[in-house]
């Protein structure tokens, strides 16, 4: 059993989890991530790294609450216990020394691209870091983030603060010459950022988070299409060359089991009256 | 044996099977001849001294008799449900030749019951060696490598990279053929026997091999099986609704969607089910489909019904059950609706020409042939190959070009010093009791080089 030493709310349904699991502790590095199984009639899912400290043998993860698994996620508290974590899973990213990064991360995976700030940053490079959502509200870390990127840019969706919508980006490509960006987030976001860098030439990874069932090779169900080739993003990535990949495909198989996931938090719902 | 009704079982997911009554169980071992040089002992992969159960059964000695099969089977419960009887030991018996063979599983499978539902009695063990040995993969191979080597006295950690013991077991064969009490209480019978179980573990990840011989364990069996799904790479595989058999079977067994919305893992399972492939993990899709609600179930193989893989026994279960055959065809596309979902396959109609490598007739496409059939859901299970992460993690492990572990003989020596495998992972994917088969001498050749080594 792996106590909850601590939990956050970042934002509107967006919680923030660091639980006590050394041994997966010990391993993890940016990039990779998890499979958890909070109760037993709860799903499998995957949730990606988003803090590391193996002084005290934690890591941390945040997630949305969107459908039946991740809300009752969402009720444990501090000190209660989650029985089953499996990780670190998939490639961890390639974290050098590149020089001019750009960091991009929208959603609830500004929590992780956090974590890829810290590492490139450490890893000694310039980095520019781009955090969005779809409203003001929705968005967390902008200080944090800040402390180690020469510059924050916000987007958000209705231009409730910041940009509105990522097109601003063609201007920054424009102005500066970026060696890498690294893009974590929603489909729409990952396949926008990837036509505004492609341009520019800009080498982008992008961290892909299919539907998974086990998170370690098994089922198929996270196969992606990159460069026309079939890919498992849970042992092939989850991190690939954005620029290879077929995200509409991407996108309508995240969707497939939309009409089921809404019966099944609904129902949930009435039950709690 | 009794079973079920077709048309009562087709819409639930309880065991088809029922078992032996005591008085049916004794009446088929009082037809045992016993033989003095009995056959079937040579048809059994674990070598069962079969005759002598039999006899014990005869006799209503039913505990001696379990402990008889638990001699050479940790896992007669599972055994007598889904080993291919009628190609091993059931092959062999003399009673075959004019008539009925022995229901050799179905015995086996009445004593492990009868055990099962009075509590186990754990066997002696030999007195505690130093020896301690990490076996990688909960399933068939590793479950009997790590029980044969506790009853000898070493101390055994079991990693399983699921939340749950069975591999295989759990993970892929439905609850209708083997349920899942069966395994959970036979891998309880394995931690009885001292085995200490490591859950959610992925070694390649979790741990590497290298970590774990470093760390204090003198030698590893790999049995990390043959998990890794097979596609066709033909247009439109990534469409909605198309499974791969893995996810599909893992969804209802594992995770047990069958009883969505309670448990909260979801399946969608259309009206015209298509299950690629002729095995027996092609047969447990379309009988779990089928019980999931499907109007119709087609089964569609490339070669023609003689050439089946499944077994027998299953393939007549789904035959009674309702399911459709389309022998001689393979899919060549699949064409999706406005939301990416399938909505046809595209197949061409084969003939069997020369025999292959397999030594089964190969098909080949018949041009101009090709046909279209409405689906909307479409399970492909065409084979599984070994997972890579142990590969890809420990070095000087040598694998062949599919993937799987080289191993130096059928100690499952691999050509890591310490380092052994067996099942799946190294033949390819074959049986349950195969598996453990080669289990057993992987754990008598560990348990001589523990021993050797001064444990």
């Amino acid at each position: 059993m792996h106590k909850i030493v601590s939990k956050v709310e970042l934002a509107d349904k967006i919680k923030w989890l660091e639980v006590n699991v050394p041994h997966v502790a010990e391993k993890s590095r940016p990039g990779q991530f998890i499979m958890l199984i909070a109760g037993e009639r709860n799903e499998r899912i995957p949730l990606n790294i988003a803090g590391i400290d193996r002084n005290k043998g934690t890591i941390s993860f945040a997630f949305n609450e969107v459908g039946k698994t991740t809300k009752e996620l969402g009720l444990l508290k501090q000190g209660d216990s989650l029985e089953n974590i499996l990780g670190p899973l998939g490639n961890p990213s390639e974290i050098r020394n590149f020089g001019k990064v750009l960091c991009v991360g929208g959603g609830v995976m500004i929590a992780p691209i956090y974590l890829q700030v810290q590492a490139f940053h450490e890893a000694g490079n310039d980095v520019t870091t781009v955090i969005g959502a779809r409203t003001k509200k929705l968005l967390f870390f902008e200080d944090k983030i800040k402390t180690l990127s020469r510059k924050v840019h916000i987007a958000t969706d209705d231009g409730s603060q910041g940009h509105q919508g990522l097109s601003f980006m063609k201007n920054l490509l424009q102005a500066e010459k970026f060696d890498r960006c690294v893009a974590m987030g929603p489909v729409v976001m990952l396949k926008s950022v990837c036509e505004i860098t492609k341009p520019f030439g800009i080498p982008t990874i992008v961290t892909l988070t299919p539907i998974m069932v086990d998170g370690m090779g098994m089922c198929g169900c996270c196969r992606v299409s990159v460069g026309g080739q079939m890919k498992f993003a849970c042992v092939d990535g989850p991190e690939f060359n954005g620029h290879l990949v077929d995200f509409e495909e991407l996108n309508n198989r995240q969707r497939v089991f939309l009409p089921e996931e809404r019966l099944s938090s609904l129902l949930w719902e009435k039950s709690r009256g | 044996m009794p079973k079920q009704k077709p048309e009562v079982r087709r819409r639930n997911f309880k065991e088809v099977a029922l078992g032996y009554t005591e008085e049916q169980a004794l009446a088929e071992a009082n037809r045992c001849l016993q033989c003095p040089q009995p056959k079937c002992v040579g048809g059994c992969p674990v070598e069962i001294e079969i005759p002598v159960f039999i006899q014990l059964l005869k006799e209503k000695k039913y505990g001696d008799g379990i402990r008889k099969i638990k001699e050479k089977n940790s896992l007669p419960a599972v055994c007598g449900r889904v080993c291919p009887q009628e190609d091993q030991c059931q092959k062999n018996c003399v009673m075959g030749k004019v008539g009925e063979p022995i229901s050799i599983g179905r015995l086996e499978r009445f004593l492990a019951d009868w055990e099962r539902s009075r509590g186990f009695q754990v066997p002696e063990k030999a007195p505690p060696t130093r020896g301690k040995v990490g076996v990688i993969g909960a399933g068939p191979a590793g479950l009997t490598v790590a029980a044969e080597l506790a009853r000898l006295g070493h101390k055994v950690v079991l990693f399983e990279a699921l939340h749950l013991p069975g591999g295989v077991l759990v993970y892929g064969i439905p609850e209708f053929r083997l349920p899942k009490s069966i395994v959970r209480s036979e891998a309880e019978y394995v931690k009885k026997l001292g085995v200490d179980m490591s859950l959610n573990c992925l070694v390649g990840r979790t741990y590497t091999i290298p970590e774990l011989l470093k760390n204090g364990f003198d030698a590893i069996f790999i049995g990390s099986g043959a998990g890794l799904p097979q596609f066709m790479g033909v247009p439109g595989e990534n469409l909605g609704g198309i499974y791969s058999a893995n996810e599909f079977l893992i969804r209802v067994n594992l995770m047990r969607s069958y009883d969505f919305p309670e448990y909260d893992t979801p399946i969608r399972i259309g009206k015209h089910v298509v299950v690629i492939g002729g095995g027996n993990v092609a047969m447990d899709s379309a009988r779990s489909a089928l019980r999931l609600g499907a109007d119709e179930v087609c089964i569609v193989y490339r070669r023609s019904r003689e050439e089946l893989p499944a077994r027998e026994e299953e393939i007549v279960n789904a035959e009674e059950e309702g399911i459709l055959c389309k022998l001689l065809a393979a899919p060549v596309r699949f064409i999706g609706d406005e939301k990416g979902c399938v909505k046809a396959m595209e197949c061409i109609c084969m003939e069997l020409g020369q025999p292959d490598e397999s030594g089964r007739r190969r098909p080949c496409p018949v041009k101009g042939s090709e046909f279209v059939m409405d689906v909307d859901t479409v399970i492909v299970a065409i084979g599984r190959t070994p997972n890579p992460i142990i590969q890809r993690t420990t070095e000087g492990l040598e694998t062949t070009k599919w993937g799987t572990i080289v191993t130096k003989d059928d100690s499952g020596k691999t050509s890591i010093e310490g380092v052994y495998a067996g099942g799946d992972v190294v033949t390819g994917e074959a049986t349950v009791i195969s598996a453990m088969g080669v289990g057993k001498k992987a754990a008598k050749a560990i348990h001589e080089y523990l021993m050797s080594k001064g444990n």
